[in-house]
């Protein structure tokens, strides 16, 4: 049996007085692509941040690839942030942030072997026509992908993702749904996304994590998103409960 | 003008000028970009208590001002990375105590203690040779700090991909604030407490307004703020102002006539 991409047991974290993620157990198949839903404050962003170390595990055990996550070699991660916050005030090109994901480091002056990955991984996301502009010039669609890009650069194994899809058009996101859904085919890289989308989880995703801060249910698409799991995870007022449509089962 | 130069207070003016400007408007990249204007004027006015320890000792008061700021540089570091008061607040209480340590250690001085002036406005043309040794060695150690420019970018434009890429952002924030102190006091004895966060904060500023990227933005706020520095040296000799608000001012003109240009742009 193949070691899995991502292997959690009772993963629990505390966040100031809160328990953010609670005794989450899950064991994420190589080459897969998960969607991770779940409401407001489930949980699913902390879940991607205690993935990359980036918040003190409470209680329980987080293996990347059977090792703990802060032994593998970060170049085999590739993160797309939330970009609410980003600064882009900050002068930079396109160019430079995907060369940042090459290096680790911002660059002074990319190398020409450099710019050559950093545009083929920018025409990948059909953001190649951005390559020079300034981040203050990029829309929140283009933002994400060349986010995208600068994740993809570095070839890596696990791509983890937050809500790359806001601000994205629908022919954006449809793209950017295409290359997740290719990737693991294409690479054998394992995807997990955080999204709100549960339309493009369906139906792009090989996997669907629900969670609210605890683990509701883990499975194929079609034996997660349904009325009765959905129902638990976001109470009886469920959002969007007519786009379940027909394919929703009891 | 140029026989200006021929008189060696003059020319230790210009080189002290020139290294001071070139430290100040280095960091300064890092701390418009961060929002830590403040930081700069909080540690100008920190440095304040240990040149006063220094003068009611007796001692050169830039020896005891350097452990002094770098002190208070890490205290404002840790007080923001406990997470419980903002990082403006954090140095607005290390300024104001320890600018309150220093009128009290001036208050135990029995004689005038007219050196503190000098630190509050500079005093560029009474540089000695030994406090542009100083300064040269601190801006030697800053090129020794030049593989760190990077990461500190990189942990400048976004704390969270730094982290999540395993760099040791906290302790690239200490190393970068200790930086800051040790090139505030440096700058301290040539532009005065008052002005040290305008040399700064106004030619990073102004870079920001010409530039697309974080390495031509470093490389134009160096070449501004030693510019200034030096274009400011010669205009206080032949308008006979005092130095370093003419420095300031120079440079201060630099910021509006780029703001002017990048809106006409």
């Amino acid at each position: 049996m193949n070691t899995p991409a991502i292997e959690t047991r009772s993963l629990s974290v505390r966040m100031r007085d809160r328990l953010a993620l609670d005794g989450v157990t899950v064991v994420v198949p190589e080459a897969s692509f998960t969607a991770v839903i779940g409401p407001n404050g489930a949980g699913k962003s902390t879940l991607l941040r205690a993935l990359l170390g980036l918040v003190p595990v409470s209680r329980g055990i987080v293996r990347l690839f059977g090792e703990a996550p802060e032994k593998i070699s970060p170049m085999r991660i590739g993160y797309v942030p939330q970009i609410k916050t980003l600064d882009t005030s900050f002068p930079a090109r396109a160019l430079d942030l995907v060369v940042s994901g090459l290096r680790r480091r911002w660059p002074w002056r990319p190398s020409r072997e450099e710019r050559d990955q950093a545009r083929e991984a920018l025409d990948l996301v059909g953001a190649g026509h951005l390559t020079n502009r300034t981040l203050a010039q990029l829309s929140g669609g283009e933002l994400q992908r060349v986010y995208l890009a600068r994740c993809l650069v570095r070839k890596p194994q696990l791509i983890l993702l937050d809500e790359p899809a806001s601000g994205m058009d629908a022919t954006a996101e449809a793209d950017m749904y295409h290359i997740l859904e290719a990737h693991p085919e294409q690479t054998g890289a394992t995807v997990l996304m955080v999204t709100h989308d549960w339309e493009g989880a369906r139906y792009h995703a090989s996997h669907v994590l629900l969670l609210h801060r605890r683990l509701i249910a883990f499975g194929p698409p079609e034996s997660v998103l349904r009325k009765a799991e959905l129902g638990e995870a976001y109470g009886h007022d469920l959002p969007g409960h007519r786009r379940l449509g027909a394919d929703t089962h009891a | 003008m140029l026989e200006a130069m021929t008189l060696p207070f003059m020319q230790r003016a210009l080189i002290a000028g020139a290294l001071v400007g070139f430290l100040a408007s280095y960091y300064g990249v890092f701390v418009t970009q961060r929002g830590l204007a403040f930081m700069g004027e909080g540690l100008a006015h920190a440095a304040f208590g240990g040149i006063a320890l220094g003068i009611l000792l007796g001692a050169n008061p830039l020896y005891l001002a350097l452990p002094w700021t770098v002190l208070a540089a890490g205290g404002i570091v840790w007080v923001q990375h406990r997470g419980q008061v903002r990082g403006d607040s954090a140095i607005g209480i290390f300024f104001a105590v320890s600018m309150s340590l220093g009128i009290l250690f001036l208050s135990m001085k029995r004689t005038y203690a007219g050196d503190a002036f000098s630190y509050l406005f500079g005093s560029i043309l009474s540089v000695s040779q030994a406090d542009l040794w100083m300064t040269a060695g601190v801006v030697v150690l800053s090129l020794f700090t030049w593989p760190l420019w990077g990461l500190w970018a990189y942990a400048t434009f976004d704390r969270e991909l730094a982290q999540a890429d395993r760099l040791r952002v906290a302790l690239l924030d200490y190393a970068l604030s200790i930086c800051i102190a040790i090139a505030v006091v440096a700058a301290v004895k040539v532009v005065g407490i008052v002005l040290v966060a305008a040399f700064m904060v106004i030619p990073a500023a102004t870079a920001r307004l010409l530039t697309r990227s974080f390495a031509a933005m470093t490389v134009c706020s160096v070449f501004l703020g030693v510019g200034g520095a030096v274009a400011g040296l010669f205009f206080s000799y032949v308008r006979d102002m005092p130095t370093g608000p003419a420095m300031v001012l120079v440079q201060a003109a630099c910021f509006f006539a780029a703001l002017l240009f990048a809106r006409a742009r």
